[in-house]
């Protein structure tokens, strides 16, 4: 059997590659990707302790988590939509009315 | 119409509402047609609930008609709710019938102004107003009244808006008011806290049953009289009532002379059970009336605005009904309330009479000679002055005399006290004798005094005018020894029902030996005899010369009547300007301190704020790096 240790390292790298990504792209689909990213690293790790532990818990936080992500894909994409149709682009950089 | 007295004040509150809505589009003929006959309808509606009580109750008790239950809140309550009983009567009648006679009177009075709708809506609001402050049957109530007719009295007095003068009076008028307001809602909730009822019957029937507290009673005495004080302008605060003349004269006459003024003497009366239980408060009562009877006919005796004489004589003749009331002759005090109602409103429609005639010129000084041009008016006048001297048989008279009586043969006070009182009541009264023959010899007799073209214009007033001045000349001539004959009062059996007995309390309408009171009638009339002659010898061949002489001989003494004793001045120098200092240096100093402060609180967080917003770069992985590094410090903490 696996060690649990293993699955939070690879849970912690996938994490760290997701906040990297959310820091240094432009593309607001990358970003949402990437964030995506890290909601999984977190999956990952509540399923590693739930095997661990043998407890169903962690599993059950698993399918909410899935489900908010999702609600969170529709509202972002939607967001990401509406970004398009005013200013022709997802460049979350061109996106900077409230800046001082 | 007993089970619907709530249409005699409902009438003219209708003529309100129609005159003030739709007056100005519907013309004068039809605002002079409801006005009428919302005030007419008034009085026939009263006339027939009060034939209709007597009726159903020969021995006089108390009617009551419930509208119904306006606040309940615990053991406490008040209902809208209106009475009947001798006293409402009384006043009903006098109230309806001369508010109609002057409605009918300012038809003509008022025919050439601006603003006719305007004036009857308010006049008929008044009527209305008046009418709820004598038909409720508790204090509240009566309060609801007694501040609607205080509103009517500021609108009317301002009725001339466009001057500066009479919307000042206006409000003065309304502000001295307040302070009496004051006393009556703290006597109310007196009232409330201890009787637990406002009722008239009610709070009657506690302390004539006996043993409420003295203090308590003595307090709430003084501060429902703080209330006619105001309301009936005694000393000190009768100052707004001689600006009140500001207003159009048939409004002197109506509000300023017949029936609001009086509405604090018929409050004392409403409230004779409390007072005869509280003799402190009676004694305060009595003095107050007597100062102030004294005081105001000082200073009618130099004045030469016909209406200024008239105002003070009234506040001077109210002072006359508080000197009743206190002295316990609370008969005494409503019959020349009556009396007062005839003869004064006569004399304010008949100086309007003078007025219209002389194209609205009021300074005497400019009259003279007026007998011949307006014969009916100076005969009316002529009448209501001797009513208002004390000539008998003419009903001032009569009702004078009794409350001089009274105010000697008292059984509440020491001797002393009731010398004092009625020595300054038989002074006041031969200052009024001299003032009013005074206004008659200069305003009447002589050489007309004014302009040409004044004089050309000299005419009597129009029927709608004469009418009500000889109905009210002859009231005044027969009034006094139809309703107060001496030893065969019509009055004082009438009223006798409203006196509940109360152990330890002397009885409401005492007995006056007859030797004394023919007595004290010889004095009375001569008294009258003797102003009158002084007033004749001086002013009717002379006129103003005689006025000049006076100044010549007593300077100090002319300027200071002139003056009104500079009373006046001296509310300005010890309140009014204090007052003002205090509100200034509150709005500059104290008001600019808040403001200052929160000025700078709002600097600096605008400051604070300028230098934040650098942090809003617009640049979203700049936020994302922000909030990673909250992130990880919130774990660090935590951890």
């Amino acid at each position: 059997m696996i060690p649990t240790h293993w699955f939070l390292i690879l849970s912690a790298i996938l994490f760290t590659i997701g906040v990297c990504g959310v820091l240094t792209r432009k593309n607001g689909i990358t970003i949402f990707m990437c964030i995506e990213l890290m909601v999984n690293a977190v999956n990952l790790t509540f399923v590693a302790y739930a095997r661990q532990f043998h407890q169903l818990h962690g599993l059950i936080f698993v399918f909410f988590v899935m489900a908010i992500a999702a609600a969170e894909a529709a509202v972002g994409l939607a967001i990401f939509i509406s970004l398009f149709h005013h200013r022709h682009t997802i460049d979350v950089d061109e996106a900077n009315l409230m800046r001082w | 119409m007993l089970n619907t007295l709530w249409l005699i004040p409902i009438l003219p509150f209708a003529g309100f509402l129609l005159n003030g809505l739709f007056g100005k589009r519907l013309g004068k003929g039809f605002v002079t047609a409801v006005a009428l006959l919302a005030s007419l309808g008034a009085a026939v509606a009263g006339t027939i609930a009060v034939v209709q009580y007597h009726a159903a109750y020969p021995t006089g008790g108390l009617h009551l008609n419930l509208v119904y239950n306006w606040i309940a809140s615990g053991s406490i309550g008040a209902d809208i709710s209106f009475q009947l009983d001798p006293l409402s009567v009384v006043m009903l009648m006098v109230v309806t019938w001369v508010g109609f006679l002057i409605h009918l009177y300012s038809v003509g009075y008022m025919a050439h102004e601006d603003g006719y709708g305007r004036y009857f809506a308010y006049l008929n609001l008044f009527l209305a107003e008046m009418l709820v402050l004598i038909l409720g049957s508790s204090y509240l109530l009566m309060f609801v009244g007694w501040e609607g007719v205080g509103l009517c009295s500021y609108l009317l007095i301002g009725f001339y808006y466009q001057t500066d003068y009479a919307p000042a009076a206006g409000k003065k008028a309304f502000i001295v008011n307040r302070i009496g307001d004051f006393g009556f809602l703290v006597a109310m909730f007196l009232m409330f806290a201890y009787f637990g009822s406002v009722d008239f019957a009610k709070v009657s029937s506690i302390a004539a049953a006996g043993g409420v507290e003295h203090w308590l009673l003595t307090a709430i005495c003084l501060l429902l009289f703080l209330g006619a004080v105001g309301k009936s302008a005694q000393i000190p605060l009768y100052v707004w009532l001689p600006d009140a003349m500001a207003g159009p004269t048939p409004v002197s006459a109506l509000i300023h002379a017949a029936t609001m003024v009086t509405a604090g003497v018929y409050m004392v009366v409403r409230s004779n059970a409390l007072f005869r239980l509280a003799p402190g408060a009676m004694m305060v009562v009595a003095l107050i009336g007597a100062l102030t009877a004294l005081f105001a006919a000082t200073i009618g005796i130099r004045q030469w605005d016909i209406k200024k004489v008239l105002a003070y004589s009234t506040v001077s003749q109210l002072g006359f009904m508080f000197i009743g009331v206190g002295v316990g002759a609370f008969t005494a005090g409503i019959f020349h309330l009556i009396t007062h109602a005839f003869f004064k409103a006569c004399l304010f429609l008949g100086s309007g009479s003078v007025i219209h005639a002389m194209s609205g010129e009021q300074d005497m000084r400019k009259m003279g000679g007026l007998k011949s041009k307006i014969p009916i008016t100076y005969w009316t006048f002529a009448i209501a002055t001797y009513a208002i001297a004390g000539f008998p048989p003419f009903a001032g008279f009569f009702s004078k005399d009794e409350i001089l009586a009274s105010a000697l043969n008292n059984p509440y006070f020491p001797k002393p006290f009731s010398w004092l009182i009625w020595s300054l009541g038989t002074v006041a009264a031969f200052c009024t004798a001299y003032y009013m023959y005074r206004l008659v010899y200069l305003t009447f007799f002589g050489n007309f005094r004014g302009t040409h073209e004044q004089e050309h214009h000299l005419h009597e007033s129009p029927a709608s005018m004469t009418i009500p001045l000889i109905i009210l000349a002859a009231l005044s001539a027969v009034g006094g020894a139809l309703l107060g004959w001496p030893h065969h009062h019509f009055l004082a059996a009438w009223l006798k029902p409203i006196f509940p007995e109360i152990g330890g309390a002397p009885e409401a309408q005492y007995e006056i030996s007859p030797n004394i009171e023919y007595a004290l009638m010889l004095v009375s009339s001569a008294i009258a005899v003797i102003g009158w002659w002084i007033a004749r010898t001086r002013f009717r061949d002379r006129g103003l010369e005689a006025d000049d002489q006076f100044a010549r001989n007593m300077p100090a003494v002319a300027r200071g009547m002139e003056n009104k004793w500079y009373v006046d001045e001296a509310y300005g120098a010890t309140i009014v300007r204090p007052l003002e200092g205090l509100s200034q240096f509150l709005w500059r100093g104290i008001d600019a301190l808040i403001d200052g402060t929160l000025a700078i609180v709002g600097y600096i967080v605008a400051a604070i704020g300028d230098l934040l917003r650098f942090f809003q770069t617009g640049n979203v992985r700049n936020y994302a790096l922000m909030f990673f590094l909250g992130v990880i410090v919130f774990i660090w903490v935590l951890a």
